[in-house]
């Protein structure tokens, strides 16, 4: 039960993440449906500072470290939807999608390099941090505490008195539903949108270091991060783009994955004998049967997806 | 004169939509290359001219005729399912739709193949049907939670990627091989199942995986090309993606049209995933843990084929030529995952396309614009000296 309660906030925590950064892109008028990709990136970064940086130093310089290079990942890697996007106009989908790809790729690529280099027989695409990993949590009883909860949670708040209490959050959110009305009160709407864009990055990339230390201490970037990028827009949709209930959307799914990680745990549950392929697929189909019936009313922002142009009315 | 009219004529070409494609598709080759030679030298420094030679060669590598034949066999065999994605994620384009769940419908249509063949024991195109069917359903579900519900495509079909993945593991651990994780061999249970070959394996040095699946995929491409441009249903569909309410407001039925391109492209995505496994080249691993690539490698073809069927095959064969070259780098020294990372690259290259459109037509009619002024001043001149 403790084990099911320990993984259910794990994976919300990363939920949590990815949907607010997937929140702040939407506000500010730009989809991203690279934060899959992001997230990968941001993995990477903090599992190389985990693979590199040594165990005996203090356990909060090793989550500060862990945190700012998965930050800077995701910050850096989400540049690149957003020249597309803002600057160039590009196809927000195609992009997006080519963003998950590349990532995919180009982490695979850069994590197996480094284990060629350093032993040409590992050609494995797996990252170990067994040591540092430990630094991350901390054992209250069985509970196991991970920092990452509490920082999902400070941001989660952050989240909510950024967007509605704050001059720049209203702005924000005045690019994605009018962009032509901010820009004549004199709100620059293209750097609006690269702030969504930035802190959506910033937000996945931690997304991404979570949802890799959650429970396991080692980590194969062949296989991505298994669609939590678009489980969080999922629950950013069930969520209505607002914080408060984004937090509730990712406990419900967080608790649906967590149930996949330790069916076997329970009796009753193993009793009934359904094949673990079954709890693995459950999110999704809660996301599919949850999207059916809040889609038909969704309250998106109303110009997401829309390049911005000046010169248009 | 005469050059002035040369520049029109250059101009004019330039101006012509399908040359504006091949230039950007060759230009998103050309940076993607140059951007994964670039990792390659990062990677290892002294091997990068080799590497990336080898990846362009692929089967070329093979100093014998024969043996090249052979290995170029095997690059069609993948190619024919992966032009098969592409066309459904093509054809989805046209209405509007991003069928990103194209690797899910492809899986569905896998699972549906391997099962009847395995299973069922049923004869080939008893198996490509339900691989049309299933891929076809799985498209069906996107369409109606698309259009009545207002789901997201992009994301319900992910969600069916995951799905289907689950599904289709849990439908064939029941053939699979005593030892391996791998579904049996088509040939060793039910040489029924595997598609004929019509005599083409002479061809290719005996390569028996090459079989009728090839030419249909390119058949099928063409057919797409005639539907588009010359049937009342591609008229609409494509209108349906250019303005939905337009279409709406005109009689189309929007929703109906919508379900039937999903299905239309689920088919395809499902038939091609028939096509590579009915060939027994490949395994099915019920233990595997991620969606198979091929959907999403169809989405490089479709934008690097410029939206544009025929333009696709020639993609989809480019996209599987560097894919297969990939696994041909010593692997001690450079990951085979690089092909990935320049077909990524140019995915995202392909976005870039239609600013590049833009740019080059204001260029042209800046030019034009320019030439047209100077003929008028000229002129002008002219008759003031006349006067």
């Amino acid at each position: 039960m403790v084990l099911l309660l320990q993984y259910t906030l794990l994976f919300a925590s990363v939920l949590i993440l990815v949907a607010l950064g997937g929140c702040f892109s939407e506000h500010s008028g730009v989809i991203n449906l690279g934060l899959e990709g992001i997230m990968v990136m941001g993995a990477l970064g903090g599992a190389l500072t985990l693979k590199y940086i040594s165990p005996n130093t203090p356990a909060l310089v090793i989550v500060l470290a862990v945190l700012f290079a998965s930050i800077i990942c995701g910050v850096v890697y989400s540049t690149l939807l957003a020249v597309a996007c803002i600057n160039l106009k590009a196809d927000q989908t195609l992009v997006g999608t080519a963003l998950n790809m590349l990532a995919a790729a180009a982490a695979t690529v850069i994590v197996k390099s480094i284990n060629i280099a350093e032993n040409p027989d590992n050609v494995s695409s797996t990252v170990q941090y067994v040591q540092t990993k430990k630094a991350l949590v901390v054992s209250i009883g069985s509970f196991q505490f991970n920092w990452f909860m509490l920082v999902a949670l400070i941001l989660l708040i952050c989240a909510y008195v950024i967007l509605y209490k704050t001059k720049f959050g209203l702005r924000l959110m005045a690019c994605g539903e009018h962009p032509q009305a901010a820009d004549s009160v004199g709100i620059n709407v293209y750097k609006m949108r690269w702030a969504g864009v930035l802190i959506s990055g910033m937000l996945a990339g931690i997304g991404g270091i979570v949802y890799i230390t959650a429970g396991v201490s080692e980590w194969k970037f062949e296989v991505g991060v298994a669609g939590f990028g678009f489980l969080s827009l999922a629950v950013m949709i069930f969520g209505q783009w607002k914080p408060l209930n984004i937090g509730l959307a990712a406990l419900l799914f967080g608790f649906f994955r967590a149930l996949s990680n330790v069916y076997s745990g329970f009796d009753f549950l193993a009793a009934l004998n359904i094949p673990g392929s079954v709890y693995n697929m459950m999110p999704y189909i809660i996301s599919l049967v949850v999207l059916a019936f809040t889609s038909a009313n969704s309250r998106a922002p109303k110009a997401e997806g829309i390049p911005y142009d000046k010169g248009s009315r | 004169m005469t050059g002035q009219e040369k520049n029109k004529k250059s101009g004019g070409l330039l101006s012509n939509p399908a040359v504006q494609s091949i230039l950007a598709a060759l230009l998103c080759i050309v940076i993607g290359l140059l951007v994964g030679y670039i990792a390659l030298l990062i990677i290892n420094p002294g091997g990068a001219t080799n590497a990336i030679i080898t990846i362009l060669k692929n089967y070329f590598t093979y100093p014998s005729k024969q043996a090249a034949m052979k290995y170029l066999g095997n690059t069609l065999v993948k190619a024919a399912p992966l032009l098969m994605c592409a066309l459904s994620i093509q054809f989805c384009y046209q209405a509007g739709l991003f069928n990103i769940g194209a690797a899910g419908q492809y899986v569905a249509g896998a699972g549906a193949a391997l099962f009847c063949a395995l299973q069922l024991k049923l004869a080939w195109p008893v198996c490509l049907l339900a691989a049309l069917i299933a891929g076809g359903v799985f498209g069906i579900i996107v369409g109606i939670l698309k259009s009545y519900l207002n789901v997201n495509e992009v994301i319900s079909g992910i969600m069916l990627n995951w799905i289907g993945l689950y599904t289709v593991n849990m439908l064939l651990s029941g053939v699979k091989e005593t030892a391996s994780p791998y579904t049996v061999q088509i040939a060793s249970v039910n040489k029924s199942a595997l598609l004929p070959s019509l005599g083409m394996e002479k061809l290719f040095t005996n390569n028996k995986y090459v079989t009728i699946a090839i030419p249909l995929a390119v058949i099928i491409a063409i057919v797409l090309k005639i539907v588009l441009s010359m049937t009342v249903f591609g008229y609409e569909i494509k209108a349906t993606g250019i303005a939905k309410d337009a279409a709406k407001y005109s009689g189309m039925k929007e929703k109906k049209n919508i379900i039937l391109t999903l299905f239309i492209g689920g088919a395809l995505a499902g038939l091609g995933a028939a096509f590579l496994f009915l060939t027994g080249y490949e395994q099915w691993s019920v233990t595997q843990s991620s969606v198979p690539g091929m959907g999403f490698n169809g989405i490089a073809a479709t934008f690097l084929g410029g939206l544009d069927p025929i333009g696709t095959i020639f993609a989809s064969y480019f996209i599987q030529h560097i894919t297969s070259g990939g696994s041909y780098l010593d692997k001690n020294i450079y990951p085979s995952q690089i092909s990935d990372f320049i077909s990524a690259i140019i995915i995202y290259l392909c976005g870039f396309v239609l600013f590049f459109k833009l740019y080059l037509n204001s260029y042209l009619s800046r030019r034009q614009e320019r030439d047209k002024n100077k003929t008028v001043a000229s002129t002008n001149k002219e008759e003031g000296g006349n006067k």
